[in-house]
């Protein structure tokens, strides 16, 4: 009952006019809107990392697309052919003709710099091999003016980017200061120029000491095989798994111990699914090393919990109502549900697959474990089957071998392979969400 | 109908707390409230009454501000408590609610203790020097709250523990412990059960002595039982507005009329 | 036989079993179809799933207990005194393996006959070369009983699979005979076609468990296998990390505590960075921002989540490190040397964090019902007040688990720490140093040239182990805490 003991009413509390905020309550507001602003600080700040982020990316980035060439035209006669063929080093034979037709065709279009054979090797390399091959399967052309476009070397490459400059460059064999002005004078006169680099996206890994030749192609192939795996696998599987637990599973110990080592999985450090890829997949199973095989079996087991758990959403989001109503008309549970409720369920299924395959798709720890790293993709595979056996890279691995290379050369092409995954994940998050708006019911 | 009991109560006072004059709401393009004028009292239990979705919930909440935490809704009109504009932009509404607290229709005490329930308006407006000074208004508002005696042993329990009837009233002690002039109150006893909520109507008959109430109830017979003044709305317009023996027996308008025999609502 | 050869027999058997199963039920249901208990494709689907199931389930078995038992046999036949010094059996029997994968390799090629790879003895013959001239390259002459043991393996594994193919082709049609036999008209089908379907689903649920037991499996049985050669005591208790360079033990201080000292401080740089901002962002974007705002900003933010780990290693490795070297290094203050350093993968990894303490945050924050914030400002509190005194204490431990997820998630990361952190092994306060992690160790020591199972290379595992551990403990503990201290609402 009540015990209100009543003041009585001769205290009346002072009466403070409302128009006049008070001393307090004007700290109070300065307090708040110091809070707001630490806010919008904290928003500020991610949004300027991601913005820094991405400036880096791009900046570094896009001179990997491109590549200085050289145009050479010259013609090369039957007796030079069958000269240069008879000798014991055909390739260094080959490269002297070409200096010496390189150095007719700038002296007659007036050149006025002064460069020796050795300049020629530093600022274009030796294409004596590239030369050799091209007649070798084109005999036909021997005796026709024919035009090379040649690569210039990473560090005229880099001259041109800007990574290279007059201030910052030291002699070596590989470019010398001296270098510079003839480089100029050929871009002057138009023999040197700025193209676009399609063997970075179509060629393959180049050894360590030819960065200018990297190509991110059979990484791409690779990755793609790779996400074949992954879908055929964790898709059938994650969607299995999923209709078990969400519609069949009754709720006992091992259901329960299921549902645990699910979401424990999904917590578990990519590095330990490579170890478990590496010591079950090669070493005990004898799968071979470097496979998207292997790459696409261990990267399957680390994307079914996250399919598990996005299918799961995507069948409770069907109201119960579907399958009473199925089950009403004699369905069977099985038939309800694969009749059913699975087809309405279907495009979140869809929307989470590609989220995870685009997870899965930037993976690198396991990979590096599995023998992906180091001078892998060396050619593209042969067949559709030898896709997924042959030795081949991905393109998170690719950029990290690139990354782990002394030469600076490389970091350029990681850039650019960061720039063409980026590309790709971009691609599948934006078809997501697409087929998300698009097909998605609001029950 | 006219079994309910009816009680002849004075009108302490003719004093006016609160003025409303034109007032409009707008949910987005919705006319919520549409021209609304009343003159609530002091010392005085008013009660809004109507039916569902009629708008008297909305226009409590525009008295101590509370819809400017809603985005889409707009407020025209005067509204004046002791003559002075509460929409002025010079009012603090931090302030406002210092003067004018508010009781919900769902209990919802902090998950703290009790003691730090009711210590919370004090604290943030500053009105306890020492913790003595703050001990004191604790147990001033919990006495005022009707519920010392229920929890003196367990001021540091926490407030989510009591049940609902003693949640409630903990409510109420929250709401007085920051010395406010008006108590709104938006049906405050519809989650509670019958013992309760008459151990809250008993508490609202007392308060009235030391603030001006104003209480919005779906139920006719509390409002019968507990005000001196009804005000009943309906579609928006407060159609009519008196004393509350007058609105039950002899209501001037045919809505009024019709909503109290049960014809609409 | 091939392997995709067996399998497309099995999957020719299905095929046809299906096309006779139900042809069989609609003859015993003469030709109607309305008289059979379930539809017709059931009754095909019968055979077809009892052809398959059985035969590849024990395909499966024989393909995996088929390498033990083959193991086992040829372990019988080598000699105690194969095992040289400092070498271990396992060595020896990976010896085995290369030798019979390279007589394999020379038979496929036609450089030496099946009857001559049976029959070479290394006596007559200097294997190791003939290996090489078919590009297998071995690291040391081939003794005669390793010789002998791969001749062994090879033809162990050849019987075994002739065994395998005729028992799985001879389960394969005797379950669709079975289930042929069984094809009438008043059989319920449908019921065993979904039984079986449901077991199927069974199975693929279990595979979650299969890959816990096969991660353990993987990390226990090389890290029992690591400290035989190397003791756990050192292992825990050792302040340094040094391995050897000569292979097979001996010399390498193998101390995990300088990696445990590198992950941690590593991480608590980066909680330094992700907390306040991410918290504080969850809280503005909750609280404080209008519906376009947040509509605008959360995306942009949950971006930073969904970029590649990599390229978060390659940002800390040639920007931020550069970046802090200008700041920091011998040209100003001079305390940093190199651009990989703790700070520079901290810093990193910390902005990789801020969506998921953000995202989490935002999550509880938005959990705390609408009622507790009207009672706060019924009050008259503003609204920071309302926030720090009434949301976030209620909110607290799920922002706490929040953070024990971040710090998990933290802990496991690689390539930011590969890239970014350098390879240096130290225990020092100086976040400025370079000072490498556990994720980094083993990809150095399953990546190096260390022999496969040298001490150097296994303790890959035992760091896996200890990651595994951990990592579940954080996870455990944060669920723990969550359930046990989360307000009720209701």
């Amino acid at each position: 009952m009540t015990d209100a003991s009543m003041t009585p009413a001769a205290a009346a509390p002072k009466k403070s006019s409302l128009s006049v905020v008070d001393a307090r309550t004007r700290k109070r507001n300065a307090a708040e809107t110091r809070f707001r602003m630490y806010g919008v600080a904290a928003i500020a700040v991610g949004l300027l990392f991601l913005l820094f982020l991405f400036a880096s990316i791009l900046r570094s980035g896009i001179p990997a697309f491109t590549q200085t060439v050289m145009d050479v035209e010259f013609v090369l006669t039957q007796e030079q052919f069958e000269q240069a063929e008879s000798k014991m080093l055909k390739t260094g034979e080959y490269q002297n003709i070409f200096v010496n037709a390189l150095q007719g065709q700038l002296e007659e279009s007036g050149f006025e710099v002064a460069f020796d054979a050795k300049a020629i090797e530093r600022i274009v390399g030796k294409p004596g091999g590239t030369i050799r091959s091209f007649y070798l399967e084109n005999p036909d052309r021997v005796g026709t003016p024919v035009s090379f476009e040649l690569a210039a070397s990473s560090r005229v490459d880099g001259y041109f980017n800007g990574r290279v400059t007059r201030d910052n460059i030291v002699d070596s064999r590989f470019l010398m200061a001296s270098d510079l002005d003839l480089v100029d004078a050929l871009e002057d006169a138009g023999i040197i120029r700025g193209a676009f680099n399609w063997n970075f996206i179509t060629g393959t890994d180049s050894g360590v000491d030819n960065p200018g030749g990297a190509g991110l192609g059979a990484s791409v192939i690779g990755s793609f095989f790779m996400m074949l795996v992954v879908l055929f696998l964790s898709l059938p599987i994650g969607v299995a798994a999923s209709i078990y637990l969400e519609e069949f599973a009754p709720k006992n110990r091992w259901t329960d111990l299921i549902e645990v080592n699910i979401s424990n999985l999904a917590a578990v450090p990519s590095i330990v699914f490579g170890i478990l890829g590496l010591a079950v997949f090669i070493q005990f199973a004898g799968l071979p090393q470097s496979a998207p095989l292997v790459g696409g079996l261990v990267l399957t087991l680390m994307t079914l919990p996250t399919i598990i758990i996005s299918t799961r959403a995507s069948l409770a989001a069907v109201p119960p109502s579907i399958r009473d109503a199925a089950l009403g008309v004699g369905a069977s549970k099985m038939q309800s549900v694969f009749h059913h409720v699975l087809p309405l369920a279907m495009p979140g299924i869809l929307t989470g697959t590609i989220i995870g395959l685009a997870q899965a798709l930037g993976e690198t720890a396991p990979l590096l474990l599995i023998g992906m790293v180091g001078f892998v993709a060396r050619e593209y595979p042969e067949g559709f089957l030898s896709g997924f056996t042959h030795a081949n890279s991905a393109m998170p691995a690719q950029i990290y071998t690139w990354a782990s290379r002394a030469d600076p050369g490389f970091y350029e092409k990681a850039w650019g392979g960061i720039i063409i995954l980026l590309l790709f994940l971009i691609t599948m998050n934006a078809i997501a969400v697409i087929l998300r708006r698009r097909f998605e019911r609001r029950w | 109908m006219n079994d309910m009991r009816i009680v002849e109560r004075d009108v302490d006072t003719n004093e006016v707390k609160i003025a409303a004059k034109d007032v409009q709401v707008f949910y987005g393009d919705t006319h919520a409230i549409k021209d609304v004028s009343v003159d609530i009292n002091d010392k005085t239990v008013t009660a809004f009454i109507g039916p569902s979705g009629c708008g008297k919930s909305t226009f409590l909440r525009c008295i101590n501000r509370m819809n400017d935490t809603i985005d889409v809704c707009r407020v025209q009109g005067d509204i004046r408590i002791d003559s002075e504009d509460i929409y002025d932009p010079k009012v603090d509404p931090v302030q406002l609610r210092a003067k004018v607290g508010m009781v919900f229709q769902k209990p919802n005490p902090f998950p703290k203790s009790i003691y730090d329930n009711v210590a919370y308006g004090p604290r943030i407006h500053g009105l306890a020097k020492t913790k003595a000074d703050l001990d004191d208004i604790v147990e001033k508002s919990l006495r005022r709250g009707a519920i010392w005696d229920e929890v003196k042993d367990r001021l540091h329990a926490p407030g989510t523990g009591l049940s609902g009837g003693q949640q409630q009233r903990l409510c109420i002690a929250r709401a007085v412990a920051t010395e406010p002039e008006v108590l709104l109150m938006d049906e405050p006893c519809s989650a509670l059960d019958p013992i309760a909520t008459a151990q809250v109507e008993e508490l609202i008959d007392e308060l009235r002595k030391n603030y001006s109430v104003v209480i919005v109830t779906h139920s006719m017979q509390q409002a019968a039982r507990v005000s001196q003044k009804t005000a009943f709305f309906h579609l928006g317009h407060l159609v009519e507005y008196g004393e509350t023996g007058t609105i039950f027996t002899n209501p001037v308008d045919p809505r009024t009329e019709s909503y109290i025999t049960g014809r609409i609502g | 036989m091939p392997f995709t050869w067996l399998v497309l027999i099995i999957l020719a058997i299905a095929a046809f079993g299906f096309v006779m199963g139900r042809s069989r039920a609609l003859q015993s249901a003469g030709g109607d179809s309305r008289d059979l208990h379930s539809l017709p494709v059931y009754y095909g689907s019968n055979v077809a799933m009892w052809a398959i199931v059985p035969a590849a389930a024990v395909l499966i078995i024989w393909l995996l207990a088929q390498p033990f038992f083959v193991n086992s046999r040829v372990l019988a036949t080598l000699p105690e005194d194969i095992v040289s010094e400092g070498s271990s059996i396992g060595l020896v029997m990976s010896d085995v393996r290369r030798v019979a994968e390279g007589l394999d390799v020379a038979v496929a090629q036609g450089a030496m006959t099946r009857e001559e790879a049976g029959s070479i003895n290394s006596e007559s013959t200097d294997v190791r070369e003939r290996l090489g001239e078919v590009g297998v390259a071995l690291g040391s002459n081939v003794s005669p009983e390793v010789l002998g043991g791969a001749q062994l393996y090879r033809s162990l594994n050849a019987t075994a699979s002739s065994i395998m193919a005729v028992v799985v082709l001879v389960i394969a049609m005797g379950g669709a005979g079975w289930a042929y036999s069984r094809s009438h008209a008043t059989f319920r089908a449908r019921n065993t076609v979904e039984r079986g379907i449901l077991a199927l689903l069974i199975f693929a649920a279990s595979i979650a468990i299969l890959t816990t037991i096969g991660i353990l499996f993987a990390l226990l049985f090389n890290t029992v296998e690591f400290f035989r050669l190397y003791p756990a005591a050192d292992f825990f208790f050792v302040t340094k990390w040094a391995p050897s360079f000569s292979g097979r033990g001996g010399a390498s201080d193998l101390g995990v505590l300088p990696l445990l000292w590198g992950t941690f401080y590593i991480s608590l740089i980066a909680l330094l960075v992700a907390v306040p901002i991410g918290l504080f962002s969850a809280i503005y974007l909750s609280e404080y921002a209008s519906p376009r705002v947040r509509g605008i900003a959360k995306p942009l933010i949950e971006i930073l989540a969904g970029i590649p780990t990599i390229v978060y290693g390659l940002f800390a490795l040639l920007t931020v490190g550069p970046l802090l070297v200008t700041m920091f290094g011998k040209d100003t203050v001079g305390w940093m040397q190199g651009g990989t350093a703790v700070m520079t993968a901290g810093l990193v990894m910390g902005i990789m964090l801020i969506p998921f303490v953000s995202s989490l945050s935002d999550d509880i924050i938005n959990a705390v019902p609408q009622a507790m914030r009207d009672g706060s400002y019924g009050l008259g509190a503003t609204q920071s007040e309302t926030i720090r005194q009434v949301i976030l204490p209620a909110a607290l431990p799920g922002i706490v688990g929040a953070i024990l997820l971040a710090a998990s998630r933290a802990i496991g990361e690689t390539m930011i720490v590969v890239l970014g952190a350098g390879a240096a092994a130290r225990l020092s306060l100086n976040p400025f140093e370079a000072m490498t992690t556990i994720t980094a160790k083993i990809v150095s020591q399953l990546t190096g040239d260390a022999d496969f199972a040298s001490p150097e290379a296994l303790v890959a595992f035992a760091l896996g182990m200890t990651l595994f551990v951990l990592t579940l403990g954080l996870n455990v503990f944060a669920l723990y805490i969550v359930r046990k201290y989360r307000e009720q609402y209701d």
